[in-house]
């Protein structure tokens, strides 16, 4: 994974709550085995309409999206964070995430941040009245910062301290592999197996 | 103090804990499909990793599989060519999988239950939302994302941050004509789709101690929809009458040592929960939603609400965006709505039961003209019973059509898809934009309210059918 320390970028205002993952990734979609090729699936259906924020040119090359309360409710597919990181976000600011999806974004380095409302729709005026507006969102300090705009935020600090170094969570899950080994030899017998029986 | 059912499943599941570090779960049971393993298997092949535990893995197809013509070659390459890489992975890595054409192939979430699999007190995982389903039977089962299957396949483990806890008491007893579905709709729209964030909820009380173990799944189910992580319900009697038997319960001996453990599974009386919610059974009426959320729902006999009763202005705002998209104007009565497809399946409501009480309400009657229903039978066991039953000839004699196992119309990714424009009244659990095809407008409604609304082409519940007859005594 790759590390995250700090951001700066342009805001792509997207004014909707509730957005569900399959909204930013349609189903359809989910058919591919890899990892990557997923921005042109990133909120298909809304891109159908010329006025939908990622349509509008002043917002194109936007790396922060700025959503409304509840974003990434809905299916665990964690190909919502891969078309979201495809199409070139590196964070996403909300008031309020899903769980699986707050965990699939941490997890894949796209850093999702939870400020306020109001902050939220202070960054929606900004960039609504003027595009090029930046925000830089760091991971070391804990802000998120634009014009007229400096808030913390916290995040859970081994979280921070896995991104902040890129670390991959399988590496350090099996240097306990003793501690496992121990844990799967106290099992009770009762257990399902799913061996054929 | 006393812990509640979730913590106790927790604690017992602590392989490492550190302070400071999320604990290190064990996992005893990973369920695989197409979908959202291939990215995974492809990691451990990366890192030259094995499956650590392929006795606690089983892997089955559902989300692409068509329901017509199994027989012949899926006709969607690409789907086609994610089922076969489910195929290759499985065979590499020596995990069992139940492949379209095998007489245990379903949707996993019907399939797990029904080996026997899922137990009371164990951890169950699946790269899929409604794993929640598996907490009917007391176990702490939740949905994961793809690297997180990753893991687990490396690992047998997860680190997980804690849980709060949350208690969803529903007491006296639910009205006749009321079901699980209609409860937990009921629940959604009472706490809202946020409302169970970062909660494991714990569903209790006379009304969830009476629903049988299918009812209860489809409660747990839907746990996602509020938002919640998972949700669980005590294991007791029902439960343990409803694992005797099963392939992979637990035998002789082994099965007394299983209940005598799985007794102790019960909140304790001085336990506290972070939160709790208490609902009347009685005030519950039969539920379907309007809107484009599972929250957005209301009892069927009242209309289309007007975004302007909601205080919070992006509850407005999502109500105003959802009645646009939905093409349903504020104060029209619910009823009224007029439906094209019916949709009876999934992991919601997709078990023998769901399916008798949709056929007992169709039974002598036939679809409203225009109307086209499927029943999409969550398993081939469900499928082979509904047929020992002739359940299959009560929907194909009223005109609906009877299908293969698997996800279907829940959400589209094989053939059965609704047109833009179109509208169904579904028993699955999501009702978002285009969810069930590009444009598909969807009502989440219980198996009665799906076929009364088939047989009058407008949402309806049986009571609405006039020469109903007086239900057998169930
Ligand atoms: S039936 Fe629907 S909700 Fe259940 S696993 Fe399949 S797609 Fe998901």
């Amino acid at each position: 994974m790759e590390a995250f320390t700090t951001h700066t970028g342009r805001v792509v205002p997207l004014r909707r709550s509730n957005v569900d993952t399959d909204q930013i990734i349609p189903a359809h979609w989910l058919k591919k085995v890899t990892r990557d090729g997923f921005e042109d699936g990133l909120f298909e259906a809304w891109r159908r309409d010329p006025e939908f924020v990622l349509n509008k040119p002043a917002h194109h090359g936007g790396t922060v999206l700025v959503a409304g309360p509840d974003f990434g409710t809905g299916s665990s597919r964690e190909h919502a964070v891969w078309a979201l990181q495809n199409y070139g976000f590196k964070a996403v600011l909300s008031s309020r995430f899903a769980d699986i999806f707050r965990g699939n974004s941490l997890k894949n380095g796209l850093l999702t941040v939870v400020l306020p409302q109001p902050v939220i729709e202070r960054l929606w005026e900004l960039s609504e009245t003027d595009p090029a507006t930046e925000v830089t969102v760091d991971l070391v300090t804990r802000t998120v910062t634009a014009p007229g705009v400096a808030e913390e935020f916290t995040l859970d600090e081994n979280a921070r301290w896995r991104l902040l170094e890129g670390l991959d969570d399988i590496s350090l899950t099996l240097q306990n592999e003793s501690h496992i080994a121990e844990f799967e030899a106290a099992r009770p017998s009762f257990l399902p197996r799913t061996l054929r029986v | 103090m006393g812990r509640t059912l979730a913590e106790k499943v927790w604690d017992d599941h602590v392989v490492r804990r550190v302070e400071g570090e999320p604990d290190l779960l064990f996992i005893d049971l990973h369920l695989l499909h197409e979908v959202t393993s291939p990215q995974a298997f492809d990691g451990l092949r990366k890192a030259g990793r094995a499956v650590r535990r392929t006795d606690l893995t089983i892997a089955t197809e559902d989300h692409n599989t068509p329901t017509l013509a199994i027989d012949k070659p899926i006709a969607d390459p690409v789907s086609r060519t994610q089922l076969e890489t489910l195929r290759k992975n499985c065979a590499d890595f020596g995990v069992r999988l139940h492949p379209l054409g095998d007489v245990e192939q379903g949707v996993v979430h019907v399939v797990g239950p029904q080996l026997g699999l899922t137990q009371p007190g164990t951890t169950v995982v699946c790269g899929d939302s409604h794993t929640s389903t598996h907490g009917a039977f007391g176990a702490l089962a939740f949905g994961i994302g793809t690297s997180q299957v990753e893991h687990v396949l490396a690992t047998q483990t997860l680190p997980m941050a804690p849980f709060r806890t949350m208690a969803v008491t529903v007491n006296g007893e639910l009205p006749a004509d009321v079901t699980a579905k209609d409860l937990i709709l009921a629940v959604i729209a009472r706490i809202g789709t946020g409302g169970g964030q970062g909660y494991v909820i714990e569903y209790r009380g006379e009304a969830i101690e009476k629903l049988s173990m299918e009812a209860r799944m489809t409660v747990c189910n839907m746990s996602i929809e509020a938002g919640a992580r998972a949700g669980m319900i005590a294991p007791d009697d029902t439960t343990f009458a409803y694992l005797a038997g099963r392939p992979h319960a637990p035998r002789d001996a082994e099965w007394d040592e299983a209940v005598a453990y799985w007794r102790t599974l019960r909140t304790d009386a001085d336990a506290r929960f972070d939160h709790e919610v208490v609902i009347d059974a009685a005030g519950l009426a039969p539920f379907v939603t309007w809107g484009t959320n599972p929250g957005q729902g209301a009892p069927l006999s009242q209309s289309v609400p007007a975004p302007g009763s909601f205080s919070d202005p992006s509850a407005q705002l999502a109500a105003e965006q959802a009645l646009e998209y939905m093409g349903l104007s504020a104060g029209q009565p619910l009823r009224e709505v007029a439906v094209d497809t019916v949709f009876v399946g999934s992991c919601t409501n997709g078990r023998i039961e769901d399916l008798r009480s949709a056929a007992e309400v169709l039974r002598g009657r036939s679809l409203a003209s225009g109307v086209r229903m499927l029943v999409v039978p969550g398993s081939v066991r469900v499928a082979l019973q509904a047929v020992e039953e002739g359940l299959d000839k009560v929907f194909t004699e009223a005109g609906a059509e009877w299908r293969h196992a698997g996800c279907s119309m829940c959400l589209g990714m094989n053939p059965d898809q609704l047109a833009p424009g179109e509208r169904s009244a579904s028993t699955s659990n999501r009702n978002f934009e285009g969810r069930q095809g590009k444009g598909g407008r969807t009502h989440l409604v219980s198996p009665q309210v799906a076929a009364a609304t088939a047989v009058l082409g407008h949402l309806a519940s049986p009571a609405d059918l006039s020469d109903v007859p007086e239900p057998a005594g169930v």
